[in-house]
């Protein structure tokens, strides 16, 4: 049976403006997750009903800890933000499938708050890891990442790295790679899939869509399929269930 | 030895909790978190002659104590439905009510001319969704059409029916005696109040439907007013339902006049959400010394 569990705060600190780090001491979820998957995270104020669904930033599995980096966009987030060490909070996860773990030459982008699966992700990648992290300005995670590949940055203001974004800096500095792993807003998604499918390159995609139950039920975070998915037998996969990592030829952006 | 147990229909439930169709799929993905058999009966997503895509997405919004939705009753079509679905539900030592959704009245008896023969116990008639086009709501906003789908789905029927209305009108009276006078077994409501929200940064509706259907504990009060004015205006069983997250809300039902109730949005904010209500009913008979559930049910007139 699946559970959900009362995590509790270790350490929770705001590394850039607005985004939050947050260490979280859970019963099993830390043992059972991997990089890609998400946890559903509910508010303690029952006027605010739906979980809210945040990324695995890091994995401790020997203290049984996960880390999510996550930004503040609403009162949810803010209410885990105002959050202290030793308070505890719902959680379900993980949720979802995970980044296919590939020993490939590979090239990890990520956006904006699409960059932090990119830490457990590269810890985990065994062959070569180039990261590609885009941000509008303010950096963060950059030591961690640093840590697990070679770290290269894009900034929409130019203030460090490549002015532009993340296949801008690819372009500058020549990256090549055999496989690609992506997460950020859809837009960006949207180019890497392109750049993916003009090199014939294998392209994972981490997605996101509002949803409200978070483990497949409800049908409200769909994306367009190319295939016909296995739950509904139309085009659409549900992104909480059937992702949020899919393959980019699988959907349609 | 307390009973819970309700006859809806001359269906016996082993307790009056079911779940709130669309919010629990068919029930496997809550299956992973308890035992099904906790529950009086599931109550499926809607299931249409077709697999229907739905709506674009956003296909929710969250509102204070509660939550629009527009999923439009994406779905896998009858054919999937009784190979895969109802196969599952029959693992499990509950009640099965398979919610049945259509365009046009042709599409509704073919659906439940397919599970005619299928074993499901109950059926339940979607004419009161507001997020698609044609049928759904059309049906329940108006007396006459009502009355009309309901004697014609009756005649294709094997099991008994329960007729879901909607919030969305003037005088839900009308419509439940519509529904009876049509030979409607069982009145099921409240379905979702139409809303809007609007995304003040992007300046656009919160949901790409524009509308959606609000539930949640915000839309209690006036589900459980529906109830009671339904009760008080027909003879036939009823399912209540609108925001019931805790076995006290459910109890608010029963008291108003529900021989059963479900539970919806709640399993959103907390996946053991029906199983809870369950044991929180026994929980209340325990505390006041009630020998039936049934004895409850319309006792505030």
């Amino acid at each position: 049976m699946k559970k959900r569990e009362y995590a509790t705060v270790v350490e929770q600190r705001e590394i850039a403006a607005g985004i939050y780090s947050m260490w979280l001491q859970t019963e099993q979820i830390a043992e059972a997750a991997v990089a890609g998957q998400f946890l559903s995270i509910y508010s303690r104020d029952e006027s605010r009903m739906l979980p809210r669904p945040i990324s695995i930033c890091e994995l401790d599995r020997k203290k049984g800890s996960v880390r999510i980096v996550y930004r503040v966009a609403g009162k949810g987030t803010e209410e885990f933000s105002r959050m202290k060490a030793g308070e505890k909070l719902p959680v379900l996860g993980p949720l979802g499938n995970g980044f296919p773990l590939k020993k490939k030459k590979a090239i990890l982008m990520g956006g904006g708050i699409g960059i932090p699966p990119m830490v457990q992700l590269a810890k985990e990648l065994d062959g070569e890891v180039q990261i590609i992290a885009g941000y509008r300005d303010e950096l963060f995670l950059t030591e961690e990442l640093e840590r697990y590949g070679r770290l290269l940055i894009a900034t929409e203001d130019g203030s460090a790295g490549t002015r532009g974004n993340v296949l801008d800096a690819v372009r500058e500095n020549g990256v090549t790679g055999e496989l690609i792993y992506a997460c950020g807003p859809l837009s960006m998604l949207r180019a890497v899939k392109e750049y993916a499918s003009r090199r014939g390159m294998e392209c994972y995609l981490s997605m996101e869509e509002r949803m409200a139950c978070g483990i497949g039920a409800c049908l409200a975070c769909v994306c367009r399929s190319a295939e016909t998915d296995s739950h509904t037998h139309v085009h659409n996969k549900r992104v909480c269930k059937d992702g949020p990592v899919f393959l980019s030829t699988e959907v349609e952006l | 030895m307390r009973s819970t147990k309700v006859t809806i229909a001359g269906v016996e439930l082993k307790n009056p909790v079911m779940t709130a169709s669309g919010t629990f799929g068919s029930g496997a993905e809550y299956s992973e978190f308890y035992d099904l058999g906790a529950l009086g009966a599931v109550v499926t997503k809607g299931v249409a002659s077709v697999p229907w895509p739905g709506n674009p997405v956003p296909r929710i919004a969250e509102t204070r104590s509660g939550m629009l939705n527009a999923i439009g009753l994406q779905n896998p079509g009858i054919d999937v439905f009784v190979e895969r679905d109802i196969p599952y539900l029959k693992q499990y030592d509950t009640k099965i009510i398979v919610n049945v959704c259509g365009k046009t009245v042709e599409d509704y008896c073919e659906v439940v001319e397919r599970l005619s023969a299928e074993p499901v116990d109950l059926l339940e008639i979607n004419v009161s969704c507001p997020n698609v086009k044609e049928g759904g709501i059309a049906f329940g906003q108006n007396p006459k059409a009502l009355e009309g789908i309901t004697r014609e789905v009756k005649k294709y029927a094997a099991q008994p029916i329960i007729m879901k209305l909607s919030p969305n009108v003037t005088d839900i009276t009308e419509m439940a005696r519509a529904a009876e006078a049509g030979g409607a077994d069982v009145l099921s409501l409240i379905n979702t109040l139409t809303g809007m929200k609007i995304d003040i940064h992007r300046r656009t509706f919160a949901i790409a439907n524009r509308t959606g259907g609000m539930s949640g504990p915000a839309v209690k009060p006036v589900a459980v007013r529906m109830v009671w004015q339904t009760a008080n205006a027909v003879k036939l069983p009823i399912i209540g339902m609108g925001g019931i997250c805790s076995a006290d809300d459910a109890m608010e039902f029963i008291l108003a006049g529900a021989s059963a109730v479900a539970v919806g949005t709640a399993n959103f904010a907390n996946p053991y959400a029906a199983k809870e209500v369950a044991e929180g009913i026994e929980a209340y008979m325990e505390r006041y010394q009630v020998e039936d559930i049934c004895e409850l049910v319309g006792v505030v007139r």
